[in-house]
């Protein structure tokens, strides 16, 4: 990416009157660059992986060497399909690539291979959530009549945040600044890395919103299984358009495109000061310059990013060395058959198949590697309730707890099973299958042997029991006395004292229905 | 010196059976070029014991099979825009001067395969923008035919290595007539394959769209050879095509039982047969005011020597011809600008001396490292894509571009092949072309309109004019049918006989009359009454 | 008929990162304008309903696609080969920030 040198511009002084706030409307759109997880770079044969030394991972191609052409990355081509189509976007069948000119150290051949005139994606929406309180029935929906509008479909009300257009383009590489010694170096190891950006129509009028639809893509890309779509470590990158109009006027405000904003936080953060500062300028007779701005979230503000050396002026023509891109019918009905269920049909079925409540199958269904293992798990245990507790409490604490990605919980469901069916048939107490379960989801251990080998399986041998339970009688013949005279409370004592002899092995309702037949 | 005579055919073919060591072959070349390139220029770099290396890989190579190919041990020069491992590329270009190149172009990698020797780096207009060689920041490189004469560009020093016997074969690049045009004016052969038909990764790009690399010989079947070794697919460039060279070629001489071609010193009567019935098509745009009467004599002798042995010829015409130069010069500018882009000062290249801001590093190292010919295309090209004038100038060039490929593709509905002169006139005085570039532009009328439609043109000689300087003619054949230009090519290199050669000429001392002889027999065809024997006119 | 100002080479200067010297401007901007008067001819030409082309090779079914497989080995060696200046193993510019 392309960046500028920093010009601090003064903050407006002035804040306006609350009561003037409300004479505004926020308009917001989006340019969501996400990276793709591909194992090579878009145009040549050179890792993605992260980590690496400095320019171990490049070539002539992805260093702009004199002489090298770029050859598409067949993947690229269909990740951004199956985005695509997830996000109701028309394919466009003859996709082409241009070139954008700058210059920047970290864009080795001085220009950016991208998509303009003709990009893959074209004309989709997403809907998003929104709460019934929180709906707008007045300008966006009267405004957008194509698309972005209010809905009460459903339970919930959705609104629909129409998507311009996708293309795919080239990562840049990285620089890092010496400060001492007044130099910055340059590494094209990300050099080449594919992004797919996806550019919204100003459809979204909250950070709220703006949130929702982020969340909605990076689910739609992590169950695709196309990105990792972080923005703490730049694999998903969100610029914010934003611009403020008066409150039912037609007439769209200059906006502003913000750039480093890099949690959903810092978006939310940031989209209230540029609110506030558009709000500012206008109130006080100024006007709201066209402009890149930078976030600086522990400022709490944005700094302009404009430039007299550079050009905004991008020069873009068609990329000779790369040829059109002819998708066919055919291609697209393939990407078409492969593509996951996503995450609310997932969920829908979870509730419908499984019996689990609405909450639970929102939240197993977070992460497809999860979902997929508690469906595998629920089935094989045929328990789906019992499954979603231990997975809803269990599993999520030790992922918590770890630090781990969901990703990187590989177990085999059958071990998940069979525990969750010993705990249902009293093969072994709750502790204990904490402690199994822990090394199952950690270690994929087998349970049932783990439990037999380590001493946790439950005494639910009747022969076993009858003799501890004969004992506790034997040995508390006055407690037995008050139980047999109607003193109920007792009970439990006795319950307890059979448990400790068991050292807490016995399945403690074999122990209740044993006891209670003995006396 | 009678190495120096022999065809590539004879040569290789002395080299396989081993009556030429490929040690001596190198060696004798490499004294005439010591002998004759101070005064003509043509090289850039040689690096004797990288060659004497290469030689010993490549007799090696020979003895045990692994060259069997029939240019093996065959030595080539190579433009300097291509990127040769471990030897300077430097586009003639200050900006490359010290340029290494890491890999080697695909077409390298070729050559090496069939076992042939790359000698050195030739000259050329820097970063092939221009038509004399006279834009190369290192050197001027000399006409071999009249020294006060430019050898046209921007394969100029490719062209003078063949025509001045430093080297049998050589490797040009052709954006919009920088093969053809040069060789027209030094006297030897030169091919723009189909774009796409020969790999351009590792060709330092001026207008991707349009470059194609090609061969250069002294006569048709050489360069065949040499084409034949260079031309296929290629998987590191998406615009090159996975489309067989010539089935019906390859075909064509297993029934001859081949090699036949290649041990021949003449080529075969084949051709002239296969002339007859051909449909052949003289585009009188071509011909235009611009066209030198001389020119337009010799050329018009060839077509008619052809119609006299049995081919078809007839004039036609294609009016989007007066649109080509503007087309092209908008199109390679604006492709050149973003080309060139990458020549910043940080990743290789020149860097200028001076401390400053990045901003002011990007812009001293490129306005110090490229020449004024070069800046003055990166300047226009920036211009016409800018904002407000993309549409208006760019997008219509491309436009255009379309009709003229369609015109094209109408005629090649009727036609075999065209036949054209290859540039307006013979070389220009050394200087006289960079006093106005718009003119020196305009002379390229006769070949970019090629490079648009991305169609295969050979030059061949045909004559001289009356100072002795050579003329071309081009035939131009339809995408992907080298093979039919071929066959027209060597058929009309039968008719015309043996083209003088310049440095026998000067050995013999007799350059003068045989020189001078030429055009009169030419001026004889003008008058319509050509005729086949015309082949011993030359 | 275009006319190229001083203005008019600046902005293509700034474009371009490249500057042309005081004495040479007038003949600089004589040329361009020289070309671009030249190119304005194509006007003549009716493009309506032309597809631009950019592209001369066949555009076949079969896409030019690479896999996406990784074939190249450690490239640090040859990537920094002809640095004019470099650093830990980067290249090193004026600094950016």
């Amino acid at each position: 990416m392309e960046s500028k040198n920093v010009e601090k511009t003064a903050p407006v002084k002035g804040r306006p009157k609350t009561a003037e706030c409300r004479r505004y409307d926020t308009v917001i759109g989006l340019e969501v660059h996400i990276e793709l997880s591909t194992k090579t770079k878009i145009f040549c044969g050179c890792s993605t992986k992260f980590g690496a030394l400095p320019n171990t991972q490049t070539c002539p191609v992805c260093t702009g060497m004199p002489g090298s052409l770029p050859v598409l990355n067949k993947k690229v081509v269909e990740y951004a399909i199956a985005l695509g189509l997830a996000t109701n976007c028309r394919i466009n069948q003859r996709t082409l690539f241009d070139r954008k000119n700058y210059f920047y150290p970290d864009n080795p051949q001085d220009y950016q291979i991208s998509q303009l005139y003709e990009p893959i994606c074209l004309d989709g929406y997403l809907e998003i959530a929104q709460d019934e309180g929180e709906k707008r029935g007045s300008s966006t929906a009267s405004e957008n009549k194509t698309g972005g509008g209010t809905s009460t479909v459903c339970k919930k009300a959705t609104k629909t945040i129409r998507i311009h257009e996708m293309h795919m383009e080239e990562d840049a590489g990285k620089l890092t600044h010496d400060e001492s010694e007044g130099i910055s170096l340059v590494d094209y190891n990300r050099s080449g890395v594919p992004l797919i950006e996806i550019v919204s129509e100003p459809d979204m009028e909250t950070a709220e919103e703006v949130i929702a639809y982020l969340e909605k893509l990076r689910m739609i890309c992590l169950y695709l299984g196309i990105s990792d779509c972080k923005l703490q470590e730049g694999s998903m990158r969100v610029d914010v358009n934003l611009s403020v109009k008066e409150a039912g006027s037609d007439i769209l405000g200059t906006r502003t495109e913000m750039k480093n904003l890099n949690s959903f936080k810092a978006i939310t953060r940031a989209i209230a000061a540029e609110r506030e500062r558009q709000i500012a300028l206008l109130e006080s007779g100024e006007k709201v310059e066209q402009e890149t701005r930078r976030w600086d979230d522990t400022a709490g503000a944005s700094y302009s990013m404009r430039s007299k050396e550079d050009s905004k002026d991008y020069r873009y023509f068609p990329e000779p060395d790369v040829m059109p891109v002819v998708i066919s019918d055919a291609w697209i009905e393939e990407i078409k058959q492969r593509q996951p269920e996503f995450k609310e049909e997932k969920a829908a079925r979870f509730e419908r198949e499984y019996g689990i409540p609405a909450y639970d199958a929102d939240i197993l269904t977070q992460s497809r590697h999860l979902a997929s293992l508690f469906e595998e798990t629920a089935t094989l245990s045929g328990q789906p309730k019992k499954t979603a507790n231990w997975f809803m409490g269990e599993l999520f604490r030790i992922i918590k707890e770890t630090g781990k990605e969901p990703e990187e919980f590989t177990f085999s469901p059958k071990h998940a099973a069979d525990l969750i069916v010993a705990v249902e048939e009293g093969k072994i107490n709750q502790a204990g299958a904490k402690e199994v379960f822990a090394k199952v989801v950690l270690e994929d251990i087998e349970p049932l042997s783990y439990m037999e080998q380590h001493g946790l399986m439950s005494l639910s041998d009747e022969g076993a029991l009858q003799a501890a339970i004969e004992e506790v009688i034997a040995e508390n013949g006055a407690i037995v006395e008050e139980y047999r005279s109607g003193k109920d409370k007792v009970f439990g004592f006795l319950v307890g004292q059979v448990m400790k002899k068991t050292k807490g092995k016995a399945d403690p309702g074999k122990v209740n229905e044993l006891l209670k037949r003995n006396l | 010196m009678e190495l120096l005579q022999m065809s590539v055919r004879t040569l290789s073919e002395k080299i396989r059976t081993k009556a030429l060591g490929v040690e001596e072959t190198v060696s004798v070349l490499q004294k005439r070029i010591e002998e004759t390139d101070p005064e003509l220029c043509a090289f850039l770099t040689i690096e004797k014991e990288q060659v004497a290396h290469r030689v010993e890989e490549v007799q090696k190579g020979i003895k045990s099979g692994i060259y069997a190919g029939p240019l093996a041990g065959v030595p080539v020069a190579v433009k300097d825009n291509i990127c040769t491992k471990g030897l300077r590329t430097t586009c003639a270009s200050k900006m490359l001067e010290n340029f290494v190149p890491a890999y080697d172009a695909t077409v390298i990698t070729r050559l090496q395969n069939a076992g042939m020797i790359v000698l050195g780096k030739t000259n050329m207009d820097e970063f092939a923008m221009g038509s004399t060689t006279e834009t190369s920041a290192f050197r001027v490189t000399k006409n071999p035919w009249n020294t006060h004469h430019v050898p046209g560009g921007s394969s100029g020093g490719s062209c003078v290595a063949v025509a001045a016997g430093m080297a049998p074969l050589a490797l040009g690049s052709d954006t919009g007539g920088s093969v053809r045009q040069p060789a027209a004016f030094c006297g030897v052969v030169g091919l723009k394959p189909t774009y796409g038909r020969v790999s351009r990764y590792g060709l330092v790009a001026y207008a991707s769209s349009m470059d194609q690399i090609g061969p250069i010989g002294q006569t048709v079947a050489d360069c065949k050879a040499l084409y034949e070794v260079i031309a296929g697919f290629d998987e590191k460039d998406a615009t090159s095509v996975d489309k067989e060279i010539n089935p019906a070629a390859i075909k064509d001489r297993e029934n001859r039982n081949d090699m036949s071609y290649m041990t021949g010193e003449y080529p075969n009567k084949m051709c002239i047969q296969r002339l007859k019935g051909m449909r052949i098509g003289v585009p009188k745009e071509y011909f235009g005011e611009g066209v030198s009467p001389e020119v337009r004599a010799s050329v018009k002798a060839a077509a008619t020597l052809l119609e006299a042995n049995g081919a078809v010829v007839e004039e036609l015409s294609l009016p989007m011809t007066d649109y080509a130069v503007a087309a092209y010069y908008i199109i390679a500018c604006g492709e050149a600008s973003s080309n060139l882009a990458r020549f910043d000062g940080v990743k290789y290249g020149y860097c200028t001396a001076e401390e400053g801001s990045l901003h002011e590093l990007y812009k001293k190292s490129r306005t110090e490292g490229f020449g004024e010919e070069v800046k003055r295309r990166i300047l226009s090209g920036s211009f016409l894509l800018s904002e407000g004038y993309y549409d208006a100038y760019y997008l219509k060039a491309l436009k255009v571009r379309r009709l003229i490929k369609e015109e094209y593709e109408s005629v090649f509905r009727r036609y075999d092949c065209l036949l054209t002169p290859t540039a307006p006139g013979t070389a220009p005085k050394l200087s006289e072309s960079l006093q106005n570039p718009l003119r020196m532009y305009q002379a390229d009328v006769n070949t970019v309109a090629v490079n648009l439609a991305g169609l295969p043109a050979i030059s061949v000689p045909c004559g001289f004019d009356k100072n002795g300087l050579p003329i071309g003619v081009q035939f131009i054949g339809n995408a992907f049918c080298e093979e039919t230009l071929f066959t027209v090519a060597e058929a009309y290199e039968v008719l015309r006989g043996e083209f003088p050669k310049v440095w026998k000429q000067q050995k013999n001392g007799q350059k003068k009359e045989e020189r001078l002889g030429v055009p009169e027999k030419n001026s004889a065809g003008k008058e319509g009454n050509g005729k086949a024997g015309g082949c011993d006119g030359i | 008929m275009i006319t190229i100002n001083d203005t008019d080479l600046k902005k293509a200067e700034l474009l371009a990162k490249l500057s042309i010297e005081p004495e040479k401007r007038e003949r600089t901007m004589a040329e361009m304008e020289k070309l671009f008067g030249y190119v304005e001819k194509l006007k003549k030409v009716d493009t309506t309903g032309v597809e631009p082309l950019a592209h001369t090779s066949e555009i076949t079914k079969e896409n030019r696609f690479r896999r996406d497989e990784v074939t190249n080995p450690d490239g640090a060696e040859g990537t920094l080969f002809n640095a004019p200046a470099k650093k830990d193993g980067q290249f090193v510019v004026p600094k950016t920030v």
